[in-house]
């Protein structure tokens, strides 16, 4: 007879890998995708990564002047934030949190326009019909809320049988959220057109992963909701660019949803109200400094593509003039009239509210 | 459209006959919810639907109120106009953050870019024997939010017009139907898709001595009150108020205006409840015209007691009646 230890039966087991192209000093560590050996992309995607990161610092910047609110940086997630602006198509919808204003940067959003936001002004959200992120979400902020509102788009996108894909971020934070796991849970039962991308930065302002979750990955999260679940070096932007597309590729086939853990670290503090050093050593921030991903890829171009120091220049004045362009056109750009307060609340305004719309306007009090 | 002849419904039968009715009229209708399919919804709203127009349109999810809320939102931006079904409306206390931040600002806070036309609606209140957490009234929580629209059949017909009206707004609709009334009387209900006006009360018995206002559930006690009040010789203006939000305050303060004593009857507690919003409206805009004191009769300020107590919380006629002589022996009629 056996033990009743011994007649237990393995029903699952399981595994996660981590792709990973390029090391710290943007040396190949395998035999690279296609797509990854044409120069004209890679220097597409570090020149959006510049972009974004220029326009990070400038965000910063302009908090620590007095002439944004607080502001969110994603500084040192530019590699993640640029390939999924490259992977989604046109048509696919993306739906991010506040730390991911690299993603609308990719997808068309004019700088000044994120700025508007983070300076106080709804306007600054409502991007222009012209650009891919047109159908895209505005940033959510309440942590995770945003990743099962991406099940009903990508929903609608299959009973519709369009070959489009959803791709919804959130941080390691997010993950510890319901709202996550109820999303990851439902998602493989539709099969739906979905890819979770969790970008974790090891910190949810003072809370570090370990004290997160216990699991050994986020990734294996997907697992447990009967879907794919792989990690990605977040700030390896070819690996992240392959992941990712290859994800959205299986989406839009039908193959179903996945989610994707891109290994990556914040730089900055949580939020410019915030001062990571009363929780987090200057040694580990400088650890992670030496992983950046925009130094990674300069590395590869240099060594793959003949990119020079006067490539880097004149780069670096062209995003700097497209910043400055930007900045000038946000703090020309006076503050919604109060009457604004009531536009857009409802398709029309409900009469009910007609007297309050006045005294806001400056009618007086009805 | 050609009009149909009417047949007695009821309420819960309207429901269902108003969600066949749109999804056969525009393919953009989706129902979801727990068990809304085969089984046709714990209280057969949803009967018949997944039938008729498959499980791709009527959508069995996942036990998870909060993914219901947030999938009903990511569909409506797309264009799809979700109806998505939340078993009791206790359990809705988890979709409240996706509805207060997002179905109601997404619209505004994109400029209108991107828009949220969806309804989710719920069996609410008591007096069906239920277990615990099953009778709540819970219309003041969303009441309060900014951006939504509440709205609360009593009858079948409006509970039929008000839902097509819901489906078709362009904005989210909170619709939460009184559970005891899902079964509680017939009534002739043409499927001629004619949408009930949102926005407005309706003033369904006319009076002269004193206005009754209610809505939902309440309005079964109301009637009834009003009858035994007209037996009585006193004239009371009844009104389902019916879309708690935005609030059709017009109509309700020329009401009071006219006849100067005020009756206001809800069973949700009463802190914070609705009544106390349309008691403010009607003390700022009908104070002169009010002989007595504005009454209200609600819920207690305690947890909704279990099935065997549930009537002592939720009001009955006894104390209307208490409330409207109250309000009588203060300013005499005459």
């Amino acid at each position: 007879m056996q033990t009743p230890d011994e007649a237990r039966t393995r029903v699952a087991s399981f595994e996660i890998f981590l792709t990973r192209f390029l090391d710290d000093d943007g040396r190949p560590l395998c035999r690279l995708p296609a797509a990854a050996r044409r120069p004209q992309r890679l220097l597409h995607a570090y020149r959006l990564m510049a972009r974004i990161r220029a326009f990070e610092n400038k965000a910063v910047a302009l908090q620590r002047t007095g002439q944004l609110g607080t502001y969110a940086s994603g500084l040192g997630q530019e590699a993640v934030n640029a390939a999924i602006g490259l992977g989604l198509a046109r048509d696919d919808v993306y739906l991010g949190n506040y730390r991911e204003c690299g993603v609308p940067l990719a997808r068309g959003v004019p700088m000044a326009q994120i700025l508007q936001y983070w300076g106080g002004d709804e306007r600054g959200m409502a991007w222009p019909r012209t650009v891919p992120a047109f159908h895209d979400f505005p940033f959510a902020v309440p942590v995770a809320s945003q990743v099962p509102q991406a099940l009903g788009v990508a929903y609608a996108m299959q009973l519709r049988h369009e070959k489009r894909a959803t791709l919804v971020t959130c941080g390691d934070g997010a993950s510890s959220k319901g709202d996550f796991a109820e999303a990851v849970s439902a998602a493989g039962v539709w099969k739906l057109p979905v890819v979770f991308v969790i970008i974790n930065n090891q910190w949810a302002i003072s809370l570090p992963r370990s004290r997160q979750c216990a699991a050994v990955t986020l990734a294996q999260k997907g697992l447990a909701g009967g879907i794919v679940g792989e990690q990605v070096d977040g700030n390896d932007l070819i690996a992240t660019c392959h992941v990712i597309e290859t994800a959205l590729a299986r989406a839009r086939s039908g193959a179903g949803p996945q989610l994707v853990e891109a290994l990556t670290y914040r730089l900055a503090d949580h939020t410019t109200a915030d001062d990571a050093r009363r929780y987090r050593d200057a040694a580990e921030v400088d650890t992670a400094r030496k992983h950046d991903p925009l130094a990674r890829l300069h590395a590869w171009l240099e060594a793959q593509c003949g990119f020079t120091a006067q490539d880097e220049t004149r780069l670096q004045a062209e995003v700097a003039a497209e910043v400055g362009v930007a900045v000038k056109t946000f703090l020309a750009t006076p503050a919604p009239p109060p009457e604004a307060l009531f536009d857009a609340l409802y398709a029309e305004l409900p009469p009910a509210l007609h007297a309050q719309a006045f005294a806001a306007a400056g009618g007086g009090e009805a | 459209m050609a009009r149909r002849k009417a047949a007695e419904v009821t309420l819960v039968e309207a429901i269902n006959l108003a969600l066949h009715h749109e999804m056969a009229r525009d393919e953009n209708v989706v129902v979801l919810g727990e068990d809304v399919g085969a089984n046709g919804g714990v209280f057969r709203a949803t009967v018949g639907l997944q039938e008729k127009f498959g499980p791709g349109r009527v959508i069995d999810t996942p036990l998870a109120e909060l993914l219901i809320s947030a999938m009903a939102i990511g569909m409506a931006t797309q264009g799809l106009k979700p109806v998505a079904e939340i078993q009791f409306s206790g359990f809705m206390y988890s979709c409240l953050d996706q509805l207060a931040n997002h179905a109601a600002r997404l619209r505004h806070r994109t400029h209108g870019r991107i828009t949220c036309p969806m309804v989710i609606r719920a069996p609410n209140g008591g007096g069906i024997h239920a277990p615990e957490h099953h009778s709540e009234s819970v219309e003041a929580f969303f009441a309060h939010v900014p951006g939504l629209r509440v709205v609360v059949p009593s009858t079948p017909a409006r509970a039929y017009g008000l839902l097509l009206a819901a489906i078709r707004d362009p904005d989210p609709v909170v619709f939460l139907e009184p559970a005891r009334c899902y079964r509680l009387f017939r009534e002739a209900v043409a499927d001629d898709g004619i949408a009930a006006p949102l926005d407005t009360c309706f003033v369904e018995r006319e009076g002269t001595d004193l206005t009754l206002i209610s809505w939902g559930g309440m309005m079964h006690e109301v009637r009834i009150a009003a009858d035994q009040l007209a037996a009585d010789g006193v004239d009371a203006e009844v009104i389902d108020v019916a879309t708690l939000k935005p609030l059709d305050t017009q109509t309700l303060v020329a009401s009071v205006a006219k006849t100067g004593r005020c009756v206001i009857v809800e069973e949700s507690p009463r802190a914070g409840g609705w009544a106390s919003e349309i008691a403010a409206e009607l003390a700022e805009h009908a104070m002169m015209n009010l002989f007595a004191p504005i009454a209200r009769v609600s819920g207690y300020d305690t947890i909704m007691p279990l099935a065997r107590t549930e009537a002592r919380f939720i009001p009955d006629v006894g104390r209307i009646l208490s409330a409207v002589r109250k309000t009588l022996e203060i300013a005499p009629l005459g």
